[in-house]
């Protein structure tokens, strides 16, 4: 029988509990003990980062985090950014924009650019393509991922208003 | 990943009490971006994992009139963003070249430092020295030392932060073996060629970790880094150059110069830095230096263009440090 630690944590504003090894990732907990696949795992190795999220406010690979760290924690998943099922202003310009067709990479581009938003409202094109650069998409050429970041930004500032 | 224990202690000391003293046996978590990969392949196989995670006294950058302490938990991001980095740009410069919000904000300094080799044999469970160098010999070594490549070891030390923090000066602080047992050394020498697989890339014990770095006051010194990258991804650059100078009535009075990704530990030129001191910066004496670091190098089979690379790292490190234009895009 192996050993599970019990973890509390908070995901997406609700207080979560659960049980697991200490060798298993935030993102297999997540995709598999909670249920939340928003999240997608690629290369499993902190290359691509489809499996983003928000910890503590700060992006990271789920894939390198252990399940185990996140005691006390505040993460926000691709799961956590819709409102009263409207989408969020960068889901909405993903969307619009074009910026995806398989997918797998769209939740870690779009945790990505919210953190990116989040800390520069208004990032140039060099800024976004430099920061995002951690995050891979094998179908779209990027072109269309920026734009739809580009307007997200756009969007953003002008709710904010 | 084999299963383990983890262990989450919320102090130094008991950081100490839960490291083994047999290599193997525990190993330490700071960010997980290297030790998750490494652990998943099972090119490590720790019996406890101990996090240094919630261990706050780790996570401080403090200034005084001297020095700065920074903490080894002190994420990428936050040294880079700090303002103290105003006095060392060629820290700010090392960390803005890493193309990964992620890996900035997950990776610490203590684990940049520490990061294990990129060397393909080795993270193909080869080993360390990969085959007692027979491997990367006879094999594809286009990414391996140019320099210091004479024993058995041949990888290239990955840290992107180490020439920095050598050319700065830097020292860490080292805690354990015991409780109250503390080390401070130049970078410089925390870093050493394994000689055997039973040896690491460091002078750590295994039940000693990295709890500070501290950096002398610059005093007038200016720096600068600079990386030669084949793209601009989240890569390890193909070869790097740190210096740090001391300029004054236009003349060279001090200088200190590193490269990364060509030995298997930082490399301090002394020839580079014999070559520029006494004289002014500029696109001459920068690449003569450039051309007195590359003359000790031995390249393998397949990498005589780090040659090169390497002195065009250093020549453009000195200008990007004296504030000339470099010639290259960055
Ligand atoms: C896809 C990918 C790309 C990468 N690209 C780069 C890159 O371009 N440049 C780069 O520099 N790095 C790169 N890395 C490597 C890595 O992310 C960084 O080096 C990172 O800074 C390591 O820090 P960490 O805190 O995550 O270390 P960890 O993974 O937690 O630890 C790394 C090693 O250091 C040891 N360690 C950690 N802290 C201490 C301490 N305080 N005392 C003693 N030992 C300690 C650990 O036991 C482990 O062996 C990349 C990684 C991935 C997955
Ligand atoms: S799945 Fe985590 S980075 Fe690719
Ligand atoms: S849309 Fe397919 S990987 Fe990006």
């Amino acid at each position: 029988m192996v050993r599970k630690t019990h973890v509390a944590t908070t995901i997406n504003g609700e207080p979560v509990e659960f049980l697991c090894e200490a060798r298993q990732s935030l993102l297999e907990v997540l995709r598999e003990t909670l249920g939340l696949t928003g999240s997608k795992e690629g290369c499993n190795n902190g290359n691509c980062g489809a499996c983003t999220v928000l910890l503590d406010g700060q992006p990271v690979d789920s894939c390198l985090v252990l399940a185990v760290e996140v005691e006390g924690a505040q993460i926000t998943t691709i799961e956590g950014l819709s409102k009263d099922s409207r989408l969020h202003p960068i889901q909405q310009c993903f969307l619009e924009d074009a910026a995806l067709q398989c997918g797998i990479c769209t939740p870690g581009f779009i945790m990505s650019a919210k953190a990116l938003l989040d800390r520069d409202p208004n990032p140039s094109e060099h800024a976004i393509r430099f920061q995002l650069a951690g995050n891979l998409c094998r179908c779209t050429g990027y072109d269309k991922i920026i734009r739809a970041v580009q307007d997200s930004a756009k969007r953003m500032a002008g709710q904010n208003k | 990943m084999k299963a383990f224990e983890y262990a989450s202690p919320r102090t130094e000391r008991e950081v100490l009490e839960l490291l083994s003293a047999d290599r193997g046996h525990t190993e330490i978590l700071a960010g997980g971006t290297d030790l998750i990969g490494l652990m998943k392949k099972m090119i490590v196989k720790p019996d406890r994992v101990v996090s240094l995670n919630r261990v706050d006294s780790l996570k401080t950058i403090d200034a005084n009139s001297t020095a700065v302490h920074v903490g080894a938990m002190v994420t990428l991001e936050d040294l880079a963003d700090n303002p103290i980095c105003e006095f060392y740009p060629a820290i700010r410069q090392a960390i803005g070249e890493m193309a990964s919000q992620q890996l900035r904000a997950q990776g610490t300094v203590g684990g940049e430092l520490c990061q294990r080799p990129r060397c393909w044999f080795f993270r193909d469970k080869r080993g360390l020295l990969a085959e007692r160098g027979r491997a990367v010999e006879e094999g594809d070594n286009r990414f391996h030392a140019i320099f210091g490549n004479r024993g058995l070891a041949k990888f290239s030390a990955p840290s992107r932060l180490a020439p920095a923090l050598i050319a700065l000066d830097a020292r860490v602080r080292i805690l354990g073996p015991n409780p109250g047992d503390e080390t401070l050394m130049p970078l410089e020498v925390f870093y050493r060629t394994p000689k055997s697989e039973r040896e690491r890339e460091h002078t750590l014990e295994p039940n000693q970790f990295v709890s500070q770095v501290i950096l002398p006051h610059p005093e007038g010194r200016v720096s600068a880094s600079y990386e030669v990258r084949h793209g601009m991804g989240p890569e390890y650059p193909l070869v790097a150059a740190a210096a740090s100078v001391l300029v004054t009535g236009g003349i060279v009075r001090e200088a200190r110069i590193a490269l990364g990704q060509v030995a298997p530990t930082p490399w301090i030129s002394r020839e580079a830095i014999d070559a520029i001191v006494g004289l002014p910066i500029n696109y001459e004496t920068a690449e003569a230096a450039g051309q007195a670091a590359v003359s000790v190098a031995s390249p393998l089979s397949h990498n005589e263009y780090k040659v090169q690379l390497a002195k065009v790292a250093v020549k453009r490190a000195l200008l990007k440090a004296a504030g000339l234009e470099t010639g290259g895009l960055s």
